[in-house]
């Protein structure tokens, strides 16, 4: 049971071009607000229609434009959850659920499949409730019913949380969670979070305008995000173009520094370092910094430092005790040769 | 005081709005859904009756409808029948001219629809037929009433173009807003005065349920589920 995407679509000022493939797992769509990501997503729903390529569920085609196949939205059978949830707010709780049951024609069957749910997701108590009076937490459960309840192949989630405090995201994720654990087929998660995605998926696909950049499972793509959008969209925020000085060895050119490398530089075109992987007894790569900033987050540091007076800063990022023993203008930080990422444009 | 005026007027208003409630929502429903160029064009088109003096809407209506014009004469030879100068010719000139108030504030119910109910009903099955009956236009009802109230205000008003297509003919033609401008005329000033305010109390009582529509819908839609 899978999905495989391959498509394109020329959206003005933008060439959509993405293509990837995900078996039983929860693949998230990682990118920044406009990339395509949300577009590709309607565009497996059959919201909107590519303009070349095509689409496998399970071995069904939902679109192919050589065979001038486009089932429509009805016939595709899947899950879209969007943000706010989307609930019809002229229904009711018990409404809005046999709406999505209605693809089953038997009355005594979809009465039962309606009260199942029902029960599964505790709302008993809402039934007879309006969206606007319900709670986020309790839209959201009405949501996933509702979803659940249209038998779906695939669950396509779409910035599910991103309308939400951060305190009632943490609790909505884990029900969402659950749920994606215990569906067992396809999932595909859009999201421009990495944290969210780094929770919730298994595989991650990274897209930058239109394109696919960097795919893989989430360990992977964090720790060798290839390209340096995705570095930056999997939270890296210490990138620097670099000069070769030979095959083991870089000036980082923002920085000011000279960088000796575990692997071959390759293509690379840039470096990146994690805010929190800096070190002060690395060993290898360690330079005399000056402090030229000090920025207070709630649990750490960020401390802005320069290797020379006339190059950039580069952030390191330090929990408030080790900071505290430490605090001084001036110090010396290094760079683990393991931790150094080489990345593409 | 004869009341023929005040049925007539009733009646061509009563008419006109049931015929503009649905060309109205027809042509805002799908011009809401056409590509930008073909937005900008109809959209002008459609609302120009709008901002037209009265009296040129009538005048282009006498010139496609008029015994000796092309649609006049087609129906006059064919049917026998005359499409100026009636009763029912008024209905013509009133649904020209509301057209407008119904088709834009439709249009802007249709426009400010969260397409996003959409995609998650007809992906959990929901046919496009129940979709448009059963979500879209119960969400876009308040703003299609209130289309419907004002078109309907504005039909009882109407007076330029009906006056050029329908004429006056006392018992015949005669609406409110005619009928006040002959007595006027004729120096019956008495009588002017009672069917204006008789006008006015209509008008009141129509903008005074608009005003009661529009302030149920907006405390319903004010309760929003704390989190």
């Amino acid at each position: 049971m899978s999905i495989s995407v391959d498509i394109e679509k020329n959206l003005g000022d933008f060439r959509l071009q993405v293509n990837f493939t995900a078996e039983n797992e929860v693949l998230a769509l990682l990118g920044a607000s406009g990339c395509g990501k949300s577009m590709t997503l309607k565009c497996i729903a059959g919201i909107e229609k590519p303009d070349k390529g095509r689409i496998l569920l399970d071995g069904v085609t939902l679109f192919d434009s050589e065979k001038n196949i486009n089932l429509t939205p009805q016939e595709r059978h899947t899950g879209l959850l969007f943000q706010n949830y989307a609930l019809f707010p002229n229904m009711t709780v018990k409404e809005n659920i046999e709406a999505g049951a209605r693809r089953e024609k038997n009355l005594e069957k979809r009465k039962q499949i309606v009260g199942s749910i029902i029960t599964n997701f505790g709302l008993q108590d809402l039934l007879t409730s309006y969206p606007h009076q319900l709670s986020g937490g309790e839209q959201q459960r009405v949501a996933l019913a509702r979803m659940l309840v249209s038998d779906p192949k695939i669950l396509l989630l779409d910035e599910p949380f991103s309308a939400l405090d951060s305190h009632l995201r943490f609790r909505l994720e884990q029900e969402v969670r659950d749920l994606i654990r215990s569906f067992g087929k396809s999932v595909i998660l859009v999201s421009h979070d990495r944290d969210e995605v780094f929770r919730l998926s298994d595989k991650i696909c990274v897209i930058h305008n239109g394109k696919v950049e960097t795919i893989g499972t989430k360990k992977e793509v964090f720790a060798n995000p290839k390209t340096r959008q995705a570095a930056v969209l999997t939270g890296c925020k210490n990138i620097s173009p670099i000069d070769r000085i030979s095959d083991q060895k870089v000036i980082a050119l923002d920085w000011g520094i000279e960088l000796e490398l575990n692997e071959k530089i390759g293509e690379a075109k840039y470096v990146g370092m994690r805010m929190h992987d800096l070190c002060m007894d690395a060993g290898e790569n360690t330079f005399d910094c000056q402090v030229v900033e000090i920025i207070e987050n709630p649990f750490s540091y960020t401390i802005m430092l320069k290797a020379q007076a006339d190059a950039q800063a580069f952030g390191w990022e330090v929990n408030k005790e080790t900071w505290q023993q430490i605090a001084s203008e001036k110090i010396k930080i290094g760079f683990p040769k393991g931790k150094i990422i080489l990345l593409n444009e | 005081m004869d009341l023929f005026p005040l049925w007539n007027s009733i009646r061509i208003a009563l008419i006109s709005t049931v015929a503009v409630f649905f060309i109205g929502i027809w042509s805002a429903y799908h011009i809401s859904k056409a590509s930008k160029e073909i937005k900008g064009i109809m959209d002008v088109l459609l609302t120009l009756p709008l901002v037209l003096p009265p009296t040129v809407v009538g005048y282009l209506l006498l010139r496609i409808l008029g015994p000796q014009r092309i649609v006049g004469e087609w129906f006059l030879t064919n049917f026998d029948f005359k499409l100026t100068m009636t009763w029912w010719s008024a209905v013509f000139a009133t649904v020209v001219v509301i057209f407008p108030l119904m088709y834009r504030t439709a249009r802007g119910a249709f426009e400010s629809f969260d397409e996003t109910l959409a995609y998650s009903a007809q992906s959990i099955g929901l046919s496009d037929t129940f979709v448009f009956w059963k979500i879209r236009m119960p969400y876009c009802r308040p703003g299609i009433i209130a289309g419907t109230i004002l078109a309907f205000a504005r039909a009882l008003g109407e007076y330029g173009a009906t006056s050029m297509i329908a004429g006056f003919t006392p018992g015949n033609t005669a609406t409110i807003a005619t009928h006040v401008y002959q007595l006027w005329r004729t120096n019956n000033d008495e009588l002017a005065f009672q069917w204006v305010l008789v006008n006015m109390l209509i008008s009141f009582v129509v903008l005074f349920a608009l005003n009661l529509i529009e302030s149920q819908y907006k405390s319903k839609n004010n309760v929003k589920g704390g989190v």
